[in-house]
């Protein structure tokens, strides 16, 4: 199972869950990223965080620290 | 006799994301029409605006822009409690007016279903339709509505259009029934909160959050009827529910995105592989790796250039008008206090601030172009690497960028930060950051006391300085923001997660009523404040004023020169060199005579009584001096240090004059010069981290709502000079006398 931090450019998948209770991982429910979502890794920053996906049709930028949070399952 | 009003007015909470055009809206229905003010104990502002429909009239309360109504901070909680009616600032909302981009509807509902559940009558605007179609999005209004249970109306807040359906829609909500929605929650989650609801907890909106609570929030807000025995209760239904494989908080996610999956299923078709949209094209080169740094540079240039160039005109015609009034005075009146009182105090006070405004105003105006575009939102992402290495987020790097010209521009963006902590270090350091007040001391000093040299034919060594003085700042806003988020500040980093809205044309009404809105703002609250310290001051440097205590040869002269004038003058034009002569004569004593009052006024006094505090810092009385007047703004200490070395009222002006007294200056035991390199770097560092702005300081009670904020700068920045300019003139001295 591979979090959301080691998704490469252009790489699209599904969240499969979010770790944790705390305020970042509430703020990651609501922003869209539930079981289930759908996203497409879109870009990283140039200084290599944060970085920038696609997700229910908007664009969403967290760093990497919070992107490890978000486990995922990619198709390619 | 007005008759009876046919309607009570319609109270309206206005509540979306943000980035939905919801400033846009409100701007639209209310115009001029508004009042802000504060909500007791929170940074939140109060936007109250009047707009009419045929006979009704509606009071619209603009809420904060938020994505979910969890509040995890004081601030967060004003939107429940408005909505909820347990607010007294403002009063209970008749019905409840939710914006939603259209071109993202799915995020967007997830608010909507928050607040469908508040069971308050509700009207939706669908609004920026013309984005969604540029993303190929298509969305049906009509069986939305249907499945919403609300109106919903389509608007587009920026063109002006569906603004009398969506008034319309809301006098014909209100008093409405609102049809209940089937909770989104599985049935464990119920029930639990139906438990809760039993022991007490009202209204049910509330029992839900509360269990929901896992960040601790509403916990701490102490809400009446939450007991020890609920807390208990709370920890146990959240592991029954666990169990159960109902997890908390994420049951709250899933089961309203869940909702909004089913709303949206035929309502909104998003072509499958769409062709990039516009904001997509640009952000391929804005966001990149080397392009978008440098388009970013490029327009933190040119938001600086224009600064200095397009404001410069307009300060100096200011400055010339300042010039004109104080001449006009000295005409019309002869030396007194009141000559003095309007010149060195309402003049100077209020023009200072004046002179000030066309930079703060162009400040303003770019910020506000920037907010409105969606750009600031790529700054931040680009610049959050780096903010983040010292505590902070990439959200400071604009409000932090833009102190570089004026703080209160500054502080005043800060409000972009949405969490707390990260917004109070940034408003907390930005006063660190060399602003334009400072240049002419930097300038004066520099010119006159670094030496001209050059290393490797290029590097001059005044560059340097002027440079080092920068470094100085950024490197202290660093230390201390590192130091603050371990200590004052302290907690965990907050989320950086944030949406990269699509760009669109700032509207140039929202932009430029930003910009006359906070320009004005500023005027008021720190130009009465800059006002009242400068009369304040020149009353310390005035009084006490005993001709007694003047040197009487002095006097004397002065008389005799006077009469000398006056005699001359009555003779024509042919004494016109010896009048020169005995004028410039005259204007010598005067400085003398004045220079001689400050040092007996209550100013002078206090700089006497600190001079062995100043002395490990290389400054005699006079600099302490000119340092404590210089409290309304900073660039005051250049006209007093005038004063105090004699140059009276009308040469202080001259720079070059004031370079050739400061270097004649000598201590007055000793007869040693006073200003030598080191000394001229002691006073600038201390200027580079002093807090002597009291406009800032004003600004940053109303941004943090408190006087403590504002008293801590102060302290922390003067002992940060204080002992930064000592340890910058002892070792410069080792260096000097080695």
């Amino acid at each position: 199972m591979s979090t959301l931090a080691e998704a490469t450019v252009g790489q699209r998948g599904q969240v499969t869950n979010i770790e944790g209770t705390d305020d970042v991982a509430i703020r990651l429910l609501e922003m869209g990223l539930t079981p289930g979502a759908e996203f497409r890794l879109l870009g990283v920053a140039p200084l290599g965080d944060p970085i920038e996906i696609e997700v229910r049709g908007y664009r969403l930028s967290l760093r990497r620290t919070e992107a490890a949070r978000v486990l995922v399952a990619t198709k390619d | 006799m007005p008759a009876a009003n046919p309607a009570p007015d319609i109270t309206v909470a206005l509540i979306g994301n943000p980035n939905t055009g919801k400033s846009t809206l409100f701007s639209a229905l209310c115009g001029v029409r508004q009042r802000v003010g504060n909500f007791p104990g929170v940074t939140v502002e109060k936007k109250v605006g009047q707009t009419r429909f045929h006979d009704q009239s509606f009071s619209i309360v603009d809420l904060p822009g938020s994505y979910s109504l969890a509040p995890r901070s004081p601030d967060e909680m004003v939107a429940v409690d408005v909505l909820l009616g347990r607010q007294d600032a403002v009063d209970t909302p008749d019905v409840v007016l939710c914006i939603v981009d259209a071109s993202n509807l799915e995020r967007n509902l997830y608010l909507v279903s928050q607040v469908l559940e508040l069971g308050r009558p509700t009207v939706l605007a669908l609004n920026m339709l013309d984005v969604a179609e540029e993303k190929g999005v298509t969305i049906d209004a009509e069986v939305l509505a249907e499945r919403l249970g609300i109106r919903v109306v389509q608007v587009q807040a920026n063109k002006r259009i569906g603004l009398a359906e969506l008034k319309a829609a809301l006098a014909e909500a209100v008093g409405g029934k609102a049809k209940p929605l089937p909770s989104p929650f599985p049935e464990p989650f119920q029930e639990e909160v139906g438990l809760l609801v039993e022991r007490g907890v009202r209204p049910r909106y509330m029992a839900e959050r509360l269990l929901l609570d896992t960040s601790g929030y509403l916990d701490s807000a102490k809400l009446p009827g939450v007991t020890d025995e609920i807390r208990t209760f709370l920890v146990e239904a959240r592991e029954r529910l666990s169990t159960a494989g109902v997890p908390i908080p994420a049951v709250e996610a899933m089961s309203r995105y869940g909702w909004v999956s089913t709303v949206t299923d035929g309502v909104c078709r998003r072509a499958a592989d769409r062709p990039a949209s516009l904001t997509d094209r640009i952000d391929r080169v804005l966001t990149n790796r080397w392009l978008g740094s440098l388009f970013f540079a490029l327009v933190m240039i040119v938001m600086f250039q224009s600064v200095f160039y397009v404001a410069e005109p307009a300060s100096a015609m200011i400055d010339m008008m300042n010039e004109f009034l104080s001449n006009l005075v000295m005409q019309w009146l002869g030396p007194g206090a009141l000559r003095s009182l309007l010149i060195n105090g309402v003049i100077a006070g209020v023009g200072g601030v004046l002179v000030f405004l066309p930079q703060i105003f162009v400040l303003f105006l770019f910020i506000a172009i920037l907010e409105d575009c969606g750009y600031m939102a790529r700054a931040a992402y680009l610049m959050d690497r780096l903010m983040s290495r010292v505590g902070l987020s990439g959200k400071s790097f604009i409000p932090l960028l833009s102190s570089f010209a004026c703080a209160i521009p500054g502080i005043m963006a800060a409000r972009v930060i949405e969490h707390p902590r990260d917004r109070l270090v940034t408003i907390l350091i930005a006063p660190l950051m060399s602003c334009s007040a400072r240049l002419p001391v930097y300038t004066l000093l520099i010119g006159a006391f670094i030496p001209d040299r050059r290393y490797l034919g290029i590097l001059g060594l005044k560059g340097l300085t002027m440079f080092a003085m920068y470094a100085i700042g950024i490197i202290a806003a660093t230390l201390v923001a590192l130091v603050l988020r371990r200590t004052i500040v302290k907690g965990s980093a907050p989320p950086f997660v944030m949406e990269l809205p699509s760009y669109k044309l700032p509207g140039l009404d929202i932009v430029t009523y930003r910009m006359f809105d906070r320009g004005w703002s500023f005027v008021r609250r720190a130009g009465t404040l800059i006002f009242a310290v400068t009369i304040v001051v020149w009353a310390a440097g005035y009084y006490p004023r005993n001709p007694a205590n003047i040197d009487p040869a002095l006097m004397q002269a002065e008389a005799r020169l006077q009469r000398e004038i006056t005699e001359l003058a009555a003779t024509g034009p042919s004494a016109a060199d010896e009048l020169d002569h005995r004028e410039r004569e005259l204007a010598q004593v005067q400085g003398r005579i004045s220079g001689q009052y400050l040092r007996h006024s209550a100013l002078g006094q206090m700089g006497q009584f600190i001079e062995p505090a100043v002395k490990p810092l290389g400054w005699d009385w006079r600099i302490g001096c000119a340092a404590i007047a210089s409290l309304p703004a900073r660039e005051v200490v250049i006209a007093t240090l005038g004063v105090i070395y004699n140059l009276g009222e009308e040469e202080s002006e001259s720079a070059e004059t004031l370079s050739q007294t400061l270097k004649k200056a000598t201590w007055e035991e000793t007869g040693q010069p006073v200003f030598n390199t080191p000394v001229a770097l002691s006073i600038m560092v201390f200027f580079a981290l002093c807090a002597q702005c009291a406009s800032t300081l004003a600004v940053m009670r109303r941004e943090t709502n408190s006087w403590k904020w504002p008293a801590f700068t102060f302290v922390y920045m003067t002992v940060l000079a204080y002992v930064g300019a000592m340890a910058t003139y002892q070792i410069g001295m080792q260096f000097v006398t080695s």
